[in-house]
């Protein structure tokens, strides 16, 4: 029996996702105003109201920092309901953007794209987007076609994943002008956004997170499992592929402007449903929160760490996600997991 | 009321079951018993609709399964399957799930009848203090309860079960037999696969007994228990004693 006093946060998801926000609210502030230059908090909010245009600070906040704040709640969020979305719909807690294919999929396709047609940046979410579902397709026919165990669809994206890395690789390595700051990409990092390649990154993202809210009943239901889902008239193949599609569209945008980032949406999927329960709206409100959080104060960490130097926010996400996955590996040792 | 008519079940365009004719009566316990592989689980799926069909019809109140949508097929038949996830949300609201069929405009949110309907459904049972308790930390037979009410709060006419008495104790066994018999007076019909054949035979109004690819023998509880189909088909004699709350069945070891 577990007796935990997280249990009466479940009572109260709104308090808990507003908690959430005024903390992503108050790590973005700081994203904005800490840096290679550190800027005061009134230099920051006359640049953001346009009262002030002209001078350096403001330059500094309205070119680089809002579109790089911007970027990492968008990706932050992004990953992490993509996350949420993948693991109920596969009833796999498990898996990932990152870990079944999603990421390296969409990575392989932008990179090709890239490599073919240089000019086509602007379709660079759309293509990603494919590539995403590209990836996921390939990894659930595979897993089906091996038993569909949940270590089959595990075992099968790490063989995908590893096929659309080194297909990244050897574009590289044959076009190396394919993907202008290779090393980023394959860490996934936000240096250098621009608000133009985020635009329509952000639709795209926006579009999906507002469907997967809408369908927050059916995730529901289908997190009861496959027969009991039917049982109660849900048409599950529909509703899965549904579901898949704007996942891969989070995870595929994502990838589009900020490259392979990992662990987002294994880790924060897997603290919110601890922290909340299974219940698909609060879950899917907090993972995007706390997406966003986790990853704005990560970046911060990238940039500030090593100052003046930076490091791209995947190293540091990786350092805080490696642990929690060997955390999770030990705590499963005693706990129960059906297969 | 749902029938089948010459139906045929089984995996991958393979039958395990044919020429199978079965009327589920409303109320009524209808038990599908059967050796393991028999198929009996398989034809439960299939006319819940989990699985395709390999032949033959389905019929719910008169019309074919296949016309009718998912949330149509759901509002005139709940199933319990064999296994399932456990999701960590609270019982109350798992048995809240069971008004999913009804939910018919958009944006499908349940509404306060839905919750009186679903806090009656666990009182009812005997479980409405599990309401707000998570199912992960619930026993096996709490669960199967919080199912049982879930299955009930879809309110339809028609109710399958799938072995709902494994992993259960004796107790919880008993209990679930005696709500079996209770809905069925109200009026529903309700269809068990069960694998203890005393405790088929002690619950059952009338029992399908499976065998060999086929329905091997159809008929009440005496009816089967007369006609040795059951020593037949599983190589098992049975006794049974008369007891004031009826005949009581037992298993008789073969005396070489």
């Amino acid at each position: 029996m577990k007796t935990w006093p997280a249990f009466s946060i479940r009572k109260h998801p709104a308090a808990f996702c507003l908690l959430l926000a005024l903390l992503t609210a108050a790590a973005a502030l700081a994203g904005l105003c800490i840096g290679a230059v550190n800027l005061p908090l009134s230099a920051v909010w006359s640049a953001l109201l346009g009262r002030d245009t002209g001078s350096t600070a403001a330059r500094i906040v309205l070119l680089t920092r809002v579109p790089r704040v911007c970027g990492g709640l968008l990706a932050g969020s992004a990953l992490a309901v993509s996350g949420t979305l993948i693991q109920t719909v596969l009833n796999n807690p498990l898996a990932s953007p990152h870990i079944i294919g999603v990421n390296a999929g969409a990575g392989f396709l932008t990179a090709l794209s890239t490599a073919l047609i240089p000019a086509a940046a602007w379709s660079a979410p759309l293509v990603a987007f494919l590539g995403a579902f590209l990836g996921v397709g390939l990894v659930l026919a595979l897993s089906e076609r091996a038993g569909a165990s949940r270590m089959s669809l595990i075992l099968a994206g790490v063989a995908i994943s590893n096929i659309f890395t080194a297909g990244i690789d050897a574009i590289v390595t044959l076009s190396p002008d394919a993907l202008n700051g290779y090393s980023d990409f394959r860490i996934g990092g936000l240096s250098g956004l621009t608000a133009a390649r985020l635009f329509p990154a952000g639709v795209v993202i926006a579009a999906a997170l507002l469907l997967a809210l809408a369908m927050a009943g059916q995730l529901d239901i289908l997190a009861l499992g496959q027969d009991t889902a039917q049982s109660v008239g849900l048409p599950v193949k529909r509703a899965r592929l549904r579901l898949l599609l704007a996942a891969a569209a989070l995870a595929g945008a994502t990838v589009s402007f900020a490259g392979l980032l990992s662990f987002v949406g294994l880790l924060v999927p897997q603290m919110m449903r601890r922290i909340l329960g299974g219940d698909s709206r609060p879950l899917l409100a907090a993972s995007a929160l706390g997406g966003a959080l986790l990853l704005t104060l990560c970046d911060l960490l990238a940039r500030t760490l090593f100052n003046p130097y930076e490091v791209p926010v995947g190293i540091v996400l990786s350092f805080v996600g490696g642990p929690f996955f060997l955390w999770l590996l030990f705590r499963q040792r005693g706990g129960r997991i059906h297969d | 009321m749902i029938e089948v008519r010459n139906l045929a079940a089984g995996y991958r365009g393979v039958p395990v079951l044919k020429d199978v004719n079965l009327v589920f009566r409303p109320g009524e316990v209808l038990v599908l018993a059967g050796p393991n592989g028999c198929g009996k689980s398989t034809l439960l799926r299939t006319v819940a609709g989990l699985q395709p069909r390999l032949g033959g019809e389905i019929l719910f109140d008169g019309a074919d399964r296949s016309t009718l949508t998912p949330r149509q097929a759901a509002q005139k038949a709940a199933f319990m399957p064999q296994s399932r996830n456990v999701p960590s949300i609270t019982a109350g609201r798992m048995v809240l799930h069971g008004r999913f069929p009804w939910l018919l405009s958009y944006p499908r949110r349940y509404q306060k009848q839905d919750k009186a309907i679903a806090f009656e459904m666990l009182s009812r049972i005997g479980a409405a203090d599990l309401a707000e308790r998570s199912m992960e930390e619930l026993s096996g037979g709490q669960r199967q309860k919080v199912y049982l009410a879930m299955a009930l709060a879809q309110k339809t006419e028609t109710i399958f079960m799938d072995e709902p008495t494994t992993y259960l104790d004796i107790r919880c066994q008993l209990e679930t037999m005696d709500l079996a018999r209770e809905m069925a007076a109200e009026g529903k019909s309700v269809v068990l696969v069960l694998h203890d054949l005393c405790m088929a035979l002690g619950v059952a109004h009338r029992l399908a007994v499976f065998h060999q690819g086929g329905m091997a023998a159809l008929g009440t509880a005496e009816e089967i228990y007369q006609s040795g189909v059951l020593r037949e088909v599983f190589g098992v004699a049975l006794g049974r004693v008369e007891t004031p709350g009826g005949c009581e069945y037992y298993y008789q070891r073969e005396v070489v």
